[in-house]
């Protein structure tokens, strides 16, 4: 077996020295009536040869997204990952470290998630951000726990343009905690009224942007209301790229941001790993869940990173931490940065506008379809419209002629029948003209 | 001769600032198409004034990067010891496989029948993960251990509401890892410890006395956190179950009894699995993990959307608490869990196969056996032997001597070597717990063993203390001031936007 | 006459013309090592004998610190909120963390003197 490098031989030895008579014997502590007898009902391990041809068979039953027109987002947007970026994170250093807990053997690690950190804080105009969560739909729960925590109050007041699963894990956590979440229906129409629900009960308001069904909108004068009843506004960030061309929620008034940014770096991958953010208010640091990096000195004096303001976490707080969460997702915040550092002010600004202008170009040329209706009057890379027959079965028809139309909203929310007809429409720089010529001649075909 | 050279570089380790201290903002690192002329759809919210990010050129940032990562310790750069984390070697095929096409740049949302190859995979994993545990049902969305953890309460939780039961309590071993209590408490318990007995295992009768209709569950780390098979474990599992209450396993050290043990014969309901443990996934400097959980049937309905069913038309999603899943207890994490993650647990499996696994944990353990063997000649074990996968020490042998832990661990740095994991568990007082894996050559183990009895002997000889609390002298950085960090925290870069 | 009493847990109270002073042990400040963190209570704040009155951390330690008795905080020590460090320096003295008034002056009789909790320092094994 290549990945074992015991020979027979040293096992022989080895046991000599231990002074037992076979393996066996170690696992003594085993009850006999649990020991597994017999070999195991998996099958044999296979070359590397073999193991690349079959994954490479199951790879082949899919519809790779880069291979046809792709127009989905819904949460998980496609982007152009620069070739350098995945060569440099499968560098061992990086790639088979373990959480940086040695500083002097580390600061590869803390360094880049230093730099990470103040990325994030910067794109989404908040003064201080950790070193990841899991996904944004757990940093949207880690979110409304945390604001639990800053208010001693327990009432989530959940906008309807949340992203659905956002809002389902943060309904999860509820229903294990005290927090009460008032989760107001799906709103693609724009409709909901949150100002006039936050009282003094509210710990927070959480709100997306660009909405879920893609419109943008100011939440400044909402950031004041919560301010005024001493609740706290979560903004979510589904599209970090987003980020990049519209007013930030820091400079709305936010108190938390959260959000994914697998969109930078890190790639579909069926929508996991997703890189959780989280950037909040420095002076509610201390009720913020996951690592930090801080700055300090060594023993020489010069400059260097470590893991710092660990008292809130659970290897040293246990039953009293702000989360439970230890490992993080390190690699997928290296693959953010580095595509970030490689963007820079400039790239990362164009690439947004590029997205936004390419979006802008498609949804005029639907609004022309005669059974598509235009829903988002605001959006950045991605739109919700109304078609003339059940979005699933569009989005099925045309897949089968491999064109990847959109999310039909059914698939979020199938118990909601005035969804049905309602797709999202997301346009990224990959997006060809060619790619918009299939969509809307597919479309003009399937609707007709 | 002085370390210090008019850079501050040392050779190959070069001094290299952050990017917000280099380039300039027009410059960028990716060329992009130009941007279409058309009238935005913005609604007035375009963003104005600059973010303050610096711009380099594509050669500066490969350099930076590389740079960066010459200040870390990985597996692939030498023997990573670290007691409860399982650093074993991770192949590059699963990176490869990771990055087929068919499987890096597949959407979440694309209609299930564009994506059969994907949903096989995921529910190829699923059943070898309840076939290697003998368990009835396997959750695959949860990210990491602790969200395993997570998920295993809340199914608990779930499944004595519907009994109409509402438990208090979770009992957690004194000796488990921090992630234990902080979950029972977020999934809304309160926490009763349990001691350790002076074998290093849980004292049953103090867990039997803790044992009534208020506890929910017992959570235990088996083998446990001092790297020992929880010998009682039957007569545990069959208190908790006559108490009315479920058994959670912390499977973290799952590598020690793969294809050795059969978990659902110690009577265990919910087990979470580390994919960058056990199977392989590379920590990638903390995370992304994945850490699906096994079931026993009595949980089954309760567990977690999204879970793939076979269908008419083939493979399907069930997404949402309908139908079947009407019991389930509900989404915990966005989309379908840590896809990525799954395929190189995949590719691990499938190239170690039944008879590689059931070598990897025989060697694992072997190798943990062979080091508390060669150690205790100058350490002091903290429990007679066997162990599992992993061997623990206390500080007893560096009474008196002015080295702690912390020093000699430090000292291993210059040597070569990652420290051990230090402090844990907590039951031992200065634990140096040191976990070899099976991907260890016993030419490294002797190397290892002699630097430490080395080390071992030149603490006790006395005189020694300030030599090992100057190190590490070695590497890129030597001991940080936590203190300083702690204490007026900065923790982003505050300087003067590059121009 | 000022009476100094001490707890199980390492706090300290001095009680001196109505007014009690509440602190660390210079046994507790050792084992936390360097403080980098103290949170006092808000002044006017009730709190009960052997009730969380405030959290002291070091690097790898947090600590819950426990009122000595019941009362009113009358004053927190904003010194060692600005420098923590001032507690490993002083525990006893300028580092101390809050005044307050006690409902019941009576509690203190059930508290440890100093010779009572040098020998219960003795039977700790550290």
């Amino acid at each position: 077996m290549r990945f074992l490098p015991l020979t027979d031989a040293d096992r022989a030895d080895m046991l000599k020295a231990v002074g037992a008579k076979s393996v066996d014997d170690l696992f003594c502590d085993v009850p006999a009536q649990a020991r597994q007898s017999g070999a195991l009902p998996l099958p044999k391990g296979l070359s590397e040869m073999e193991v690349e041809r079959k994954l490479s068979a199951m790879a082949a039953k899919n519809m790779a997204a880069s291979d046809v027109p792709c127009f989905l987002g819904a949460g998980a947007y496609r982007h152009h990952i620069p070739a350098a970026i995945d060569q440099l994170l499968t560098r061992g250093e990086f790639l088979t470290a373990y959480t940086p807990y040695q500083p002097e053997v580390s600061q590869g690690t803390l360094q880049y998630l230093f730099e990470f950190q103040t990325q994030v804080a910067l794109i989404t105009g908040m003064e201080v951000a950790n070193a990841s969560l899991y996904d944004g739909a757990t940093a949207c729960a880690e979110a409304a726990l945390m604001a639990a925590r800053v208010t001693k109050r327990a009432k989530v007041l959940m906008s309807g343009n949340v992203h659905p699963h956002y809002r389902e894990v943060t309904a999860t956590q509820a229903k294990f905690t005290h927090l009460e979440v008032e989760a107001l229906a799906p709103d693609p129409f724009c409709i909901e009224d949150l100002m006039g629900r936050v009282d003094s009960q509210t710990a927070c308001v959480v709100v997306q942007l660009p909405g879920f069904f893609g419109q943008l909108s100011d939440f400044s004068a909402l950031a004041s209301a919560c301010q005024a009843e001493g609740a706290l506004l979560v903004v979510a960030v589904t599209e970090p790229v987003a980020l990049g061309a519209i007013k930030s929620p820091g400079e709305m008034g936010a108190d938390i941001v959260i959000g994914d940014g697998a969109s930078l770096g890190v790639g579909l991958n069926f929508g996991g790993p997703g890189l959780g953010l989280m950037a909040v208010k420095e002076k509610y640091v201390r009720q913020m869940p996951g690592r930090l990096i801080g700055e300090t000195v060594d023993a020489d004096g010069k400059r260097g990173w470590v893991l710092t303001l660990s008292t809130r976490e659970q290897h040293i707080r246990r039953e009293k931490a702000t989360s439970n969460i230890c490992t993080n997702s390190g690699l997928c915040a290296l693959a953010f940065s580095m595509h970030m550092t490689f963007l820079g002010e400039a790239g990362f600004t164009k690439l947004a506008q590029l997205n936004h202008a390419r979006a802008v170009q498609l949804a005029e040329r639907l609004a022309q379809v005669k059974g598509v209706k235009l829903l988002s009057k605001t959006f950045f890379n991605e739109f919700a419209v109304q078609l003339s027959k059940p979005a699933a079965q569009v989005v099925d028809a045309l897949a089968a002629k491999r064109i990847l139309a959109g999310v039909p909203v059914s698939r979020l929310y199938p118990t909601w029948p005035e969804m049905e007809n309602l797709m999202l429409i997301a346009v990224t720089e990959t997006v060809t003209d060619e790619d918009m010529d299939a969509l809307v001649s597919g479309l003009q075909e399937v609707l007709s | 001769m002085s370390l210090e050279s008019y850079t501050g570089n040392r050779g190959l380790v070069i001094e290299e600032p952050l990017i917000f201290e280099q380039g300039e903002a027009q410059r960028s690192g990716v060329d992009l198409p130009d941007v279409p002329d058309v009238p935005d759809r913005l609604g007035g919210l375009a963003r104005k004034g600059n973010i303050g990010l610096p711009g380099l050129a594509e050669p500066e940032c490969v350099r930076h990067y590389t740079r960066l990562s010459q200040k870390n310790f990985g597996i692939d750069t030498g023997f990573y010891p670290l007691g409860s984390c399982t650093m074993k070697h991770n192949p590059r095929l699963s990176e490869k496989a990771a990055r087929l096409n068919g499987f890096a740049n597949l959407h979440p949302l694309q209609p299930e029948a564009t994506t059969q190859g994907a949903l096989e995979a995921i529910s190829l994993l699923g059943q070898w993960l309840m076939d290697l545990t003998g368990m009835s049902a396997v959750a695959m969305s949860p990210a990491a251990g602790a969200h395993g953890e997570l998920c295993g309460l809340m199914a608990i939780r779930a499944a004595l509401e519907d009994k109409g039961d509402a438990r208090q309590i979770v009992l957690v071993p004194e000796s488990a890892h921090g992630t234990n209590p902080a979950t029972a408490a977020l999934c809304g318990y309160q926490v009763v410890s349990i001691p350790a007995n002076e074998k290093g295992r849980v004292d049953v009768a103090a867990l039997k006395a803790k044992l009534d209709n208020k506890v929910a569950a017992l959570m235990l780390t088996n083998p446990n956190t001092c790297g020992l098979f929880e010998s009682e474990i039957l007569e545990i599992a069959s208190a908790v179950k006559a108490a009315g209450a479920y058994f959670y396993c912390d499977g973290a050290n799952f590598n020690a009894i793969v294809g050795r043990v059969k978990v659902a014969d110690l009577g265990i309901d919910a087990m979470h699995i580390n994919l960058h443990k056990t199977f392989s996934t590379p920590h990638g400097g903390g995370g992304p993990g994945a850490g699906p959980v096994v079931l026993s049937e009595r949980l089954k309905a309760f567990a977690p959307v999204p879970f793939v069913r076979q269908g008419k038309n083939g493979l399907e999603l069930v997404e949402h608490c309908l139908g079947e899943a009407e019991k389930s207890f509900g989404r915990m994490k966005g989309f379908h869990g840590q896809f990525g993650v799954m395929i190189r647990a995949l590719a691990y499996i499938l190239s170690m196969g039944g008879n590689g696994l059931w070598q990897a944990s025989s060697d694992a353990v072997l190798n943990a056996n062979y080091l508390l063997a060669r150690l205790s000649a100058e350490l002091t074990p903290s429990f007679p032997g066997p162990c599992m996968h992993e061997a623990l020490f206390d500080d007893r042998f560096l009474k008196d001597t002015g080295v702690t832990t912390l020093d000699f661990a430090k000292a291993m740095i210059d040597e070569g070597f990652h420290p051990m994991t230090m402090y844990f568990p907590l039951v031992v007082h200065g634990a140096l717990l040191m976990e070899p894996t099976e991907s260890e050559s016993k030419q490294t183990l002797d190397i290892y063993v002699e630097t430490l009895l080395s080390l071992a002997k030149k603490a006790k000889a006395g005189n020694a203390a300030e030599d090992f609390k100057a190190a590490p002298r070695m590497t890129p950085r030597r001991r940080l001031d936590e203190t300083r960090a702690a204490r007026s925290p900065v923790l982003r870069w505050k300087g003067e936007a590059v121009q | 006459m000022a009476v100094l009493r001490f707890t199980n847990e390492h706090e300290w109270i001095s009680f001196d013309e109505g007014v009690a002073t509440v602190g660390i042990t210079d046994f507790a400040a050792h084992q936390l090592g360097d403080i980098v963190f103290v949170e006092l209570p808000e002044i006017g704040k009730a709190v009960a004998k052997a009730g969380q009155a405030a959290v002291v951390e070091s690097v790898k330690a947090a600590s819950e610190v426990y009122s000595p008795a019941s009362g009113t905080v009358t004053a927190i020590n904003q010194a060692i909120v600005d420098q923590p460090g001032h507690v490993n320096e002083s525990p006893e003295g300028d580092g101390w963390f809050y005044k307050m008034s006690l409902n019941a002056p009576g509690e203190l009789s059930g508290l440890m003197d100093k010779a009572a909790y040098d020998a219960y320092l003795k039977t700790l094994d550290h």
